[in-house]
């Protein structure tokens, strides 16, 4: 951020450390920095990055809320820290790894298991034949198009996990995040894998552990409504499976 | 697995083809790859999570000609050249024109949520510099969409390995040809050496090289400095192009859709200058190409009629007449971007907004298939320099362009592959762990008196002083002897962080070094180029100047300083005329 935004003010970061070739356990460690008006969270790591101590480890990128890169806990709630205004804070603001996931390093966390969460709910089109480019494209409506696109927001900064209940306790869990990308697949009008993904849905991760405390949506920053999206996948993959069972017996 | 060495273990992986980048090229590359042969496997590397690349930050859309409307091929092909100041490969844009409707359908296909019309047809909407409108959009979060459904629909293919958080140091060329990569595996430190056929470089940008930039933090210039130290030469670079509505302080892109679907650009005074006054877009308004209203906002605010602000003087983008309900269906992302980054609501004010630094039509050196003058090695997306942008690339094209020569790449590099010996790997081992000594030694090393946001930010003042919207000679020389000086001050950073886990201090400098690199070749092929075309605009010699300059620019590495030197434009079917809108 270039100077000169207005008076700046001085105010303590409490931050996490933690590597894990010296450190048992994280601790923490105190900053102080001169924070513009308009600094987000995020400007004033990397200030410490850059002029304080360089031996603090944090992702980010984009700094415009898209890449998903910059999620931690920001007083102890999950907050995109490009997104996040100090304006909102006090003289103290505590910095600390997204909740939930295990900790690499410092305000790094460990994503493999979304990762591989991700993968399981098969986010991609599955098709019984599929189109060539010559074909041309599908037609889909923009209501049809509605009927996903709100779940197709998520950029995958698992604030959501970090917040949700039920992931602390069931690390199996797929998740709001995860469900929310296979839903987003059910419901698009050129998909026909709805019933793989009903399958894992009803499976280990099962949908059904979700406690709708609906924790998720009020920290998504990106307003996709990841409970609305777990409630409906419940309801899908019960019917889904209740039609099943009579087709079957109806045999 | 090889046998680890004195403080230095080396983790051999074979893969036939390997990927730099996981952005839309680099994944698009890979998918063609598995596609084109069903036995091989592609490690796709990537310094971060594929869905964190850059390509996430594009809004505005991507073209191509959409069958049954009034557009054609030859009218994009036209635009596009015409839009590069024929400076453009023409053999290139037209492969690019006529492979554009089949790559952005098959993303369609994957389940890109394009905007659509009532009919159920995908929607366009005007971009810059375009005649017909023929830019797809998934409202004005396209780049973010496109990367989404890459990188979930590569998801399918278990042929696609990745290495995600792995930070590419080295090239490894033996006999004459590219066989792999040094990487360090960032989240524990070891080096990762990945063996193949051929290599793909699609690392994006560097706009990280100049202060103020849309680009995220990660645009570095990695994929082309790597290149430039293995000897391919950089092309085209001193053409960086501003893009006209950036946000003071941040950078933060407020998308082209945005005069796409109507928006104006105001002076102090709250005059349309692109419409009262004589910048050479003519009947195209706010729809003029980024480099020529990036300079009318320059001449508007030399002129005096810029607002003060707090991060500079700047002029003004004015949505309201819009009204909201357009705002929030067509460029939602807009409002929000303001909302939060300029405290300004677009409903019921005037954006601010200046040039900042967006893309780089230059980078490495490729032919039309994306290979570089190494065998083995291919290049495509923004890292690359095929040339399809020549000295200005329009609105949109880039996006398009990442699908269509990722993907020849990825073809190529299958296709180069099968004829390939393998590499003599004791040899590679040996030089990577040479590389990997190198890296050791770097690391925590406490001797050295610079820090690397000092060095950085006088790289960046420099870049902006030399090699602004408007540029003259004096000042790119003194950019070009400042780069030199910097490149010499790298080698003396001090470096505090000793972990091995997840030190991105260590990054951080090697990316500075990367840059510093890339910038110096930017630096240097502006200042000898004495004439204006696209976006290099020079004051000392403001027009262009075909009987001297119409040539591609070269700059070689080589151990005293770059070396410069010129490659000629393959022209076609247009012969150059005034650029004149």
């Amino acid at each position: 951020m270039a100077s000169d935004g207005g008076e700046s003010k001085l105010r303590t970061f409490v931050v996490t450390r933690f590597d894990p070739d010296k450190d048992q356990v994280p601790k923490t460690q105190s900053y102080q920095v001169p924070c513009r008006p308009d600094w987000k969270v995020l400007d004033a790591l990397n200030f410490i990055k850059d002029e304080i101590d360089p031996t603090l480890s944090h992702r980010w990128s984009c700094r415009m809320a898209v890449c998903g890169s910059c999620g931690m806990n920001v007083d102890g709630e999950p907050k995109l820290t490009c997104k996040t205004s100090l304006a909102d804070y006090g003289d103290t603001v505590e910095i600390a790894p997204l909740a939930n996931f295990p900790i690499i390093r410092d305000l790094v966390i460990e994503m493999d298991g979304f990762m591989e969460k991700f993968k399981a709910v098969k986010p991609w089109i599955i098709a019984a034949k599929e189109k060539a480019a010559e074909e041309g494209t599908y037609e889909q409506s923009p209501e049809q198009l509605a009927a996903f696109k709100q779940f197709s927001m998520c950029i995958n900064c698992m604030l959501c996990y970090a917040a949700c209940p039920v992931v602390s306790k069931e690390p199996d869990f797929l998740g709001p995040a995860a469900i929310a990308l296979g839903h987003r697949y059910n419901m698009d009008s050129r998909d026909e894998g709805a019933s793989e993904r009903n399958a894992v849905f009803r499976g280990d991760g099962t949908v059904f552990h979700c406690s709708y405390a609906n924790e998720c949506s009020e920290v998504c920053p990106k307003n996709v409504d990841p409970a609305a999206a777990v409630n409906q996948a419940k309801l899908n993959a019960v019917i889904d499976w209740a039609t099943s069972f009579v087709v079957k017996r109806s045999r | 697995m090889t046998a680890p060495s004195p403080g230095t273990d080396v983790e051999v992986l074979r893969h036939d083809v390997i990927v730099v980048g996981g952005g839309a090229a680099g994944l698009r590359a890979a998918i063609a790859a598995v596609e084109a042969d069903s036995k091989l496997t592609v490690a796709l590397v990537s310094k971060v999570y594929p869905m964190r690349s850059h390509t996430v930050s594009a809004e505005g859309g991507a073209a191509a000609y959409v069958p049954g409307s009034d557009d054609s091929l030859e009218k994009h092909l036209y635009d596009t050249i015409k839009g590069s100041d024929f400076l453009a490969d023409q053999d290139a844009a037209e492969f690019f024109v006529e492979q554009a409707t089949g790559e952005l359908t098959k993303l369609e296909h994957w389940g890109c949520p394009w905007s659509r019309k009532e009919d159920g047809s995908v929607a366009t909407r005007p971009f810059g510099g375009m005649t017909v409108p023929r830019t797809w959009y998934a409202a004005d979060k396209v780049g973010f969409h496109m990367l989404h459904t890459l990188f979930q629909h590569s998801m399918r293919f278990d042929r696609i390995v990745r290495y995600d958080e792995h930070f590419v140091t080295k090239l490894l060329v033996d006999e004459g040809a590219c066989r792999g990569v040094v990487s360090i595996d960032v989240r524990t430190g070891a080096l990762r050496v990945f063996l193949g056929r051929s290599v793909i470089l699609a690392t994006g940008g560097a706009g990280k090289c100049f202060p103020f930039t849309t680009n995220g933090t990660i645009k570095t210039g990695d994929g082309m400095a790597l290149a430039y130290r293995a000897g391919v030469g950089l092309k085209d670079m001193e053409f960086v192009q501003y893009h006209p509505t950036g946000l003071p302080g941040t950078g933060i892109l407020i998308t082209e859709a945005s005069r796409g679907e109507g928006g104006y650009v105001i002076n102090s005074e709250g005059e349309r200058f692109l419409v009262t006054r004589d910048y050479g877009v003519g009947q195209k308004a706010e729809l003029g190409p980024r480099d020529m209203i990036s300079r009318a906002e320059i001449l508007e605010i030399e002129a005096g009629r810029g607002v003060k602000g707090p991060y500079g003087e700047y002029v003004l983008l004015d949505l309201r007449h819009l009204g909201e309900e357009k705002i929030m269906a067509k460029l939602p992302f807009v409002r929000e971007l303001a909302k939060t980054y300029a405290g300004v609501d677009p409903v019921h004010e005037p954006i601010p907004i200046r040039p900042v630094v967006h893309y780089m039509m230059g980078g490495v050196d490729t032919d039309i298939r994306g290979a570089t003058p190494v065998p083995g090695l291919y290049a495509a997306g923004e890292t690359a320099c095929v040339s399809m942008n020549g000295a200005n690339r329009l609105g949109s094209n880039s996006l398009t362009e990442c699908l269509v020569f990722g993907a020849r790449a990825g073809r190529e590099a299958v296709v180069y592959g099968r004829g390939a010996a393998d590499g003599n790997e004791p040899r590679l081992v040996a030089e990577a762990k040479q590389e990997g000594a190198r890296l050791e030694a770097l690391r925590g090393r406490k001797k050295g008196g610079e820090k690397i946001a000092q060095i950085r930010r006088e790289m960046q003042l420099s870049m902006e002083r030399g090699c602004g919207v408007y540029r003259n000679q004096e000042a790119m020389h003194q950019t070009v002897a400042e780069m030199a000086q910097l490149r010499g001050r790298v080698a003396d950073l001090a470096l505090e962080d000793e972990s091995r886990i997840f030190n991105t201090e260590l990054l951080q400098a090697l990316e500075l070094a990367n840059m510093v690199d890339v910038a110096e070749a930017v630096a240097i092929a502006a200042a000898a180029r004495k004439e204006s075309r696209g976006a290099h605009a020079c004051r000392d010699y403001p027009k262009r100047n075909d009987a001297e300059y119409l040539h591609h620019s070269m700059v070689f590495f080589a151990p005293g300083g770059p070396r410069l030197d010129k490659k000629p434009v393959t022209i076609g079917r247009f012969q150059p005329e005034e650029r004149k809108y």
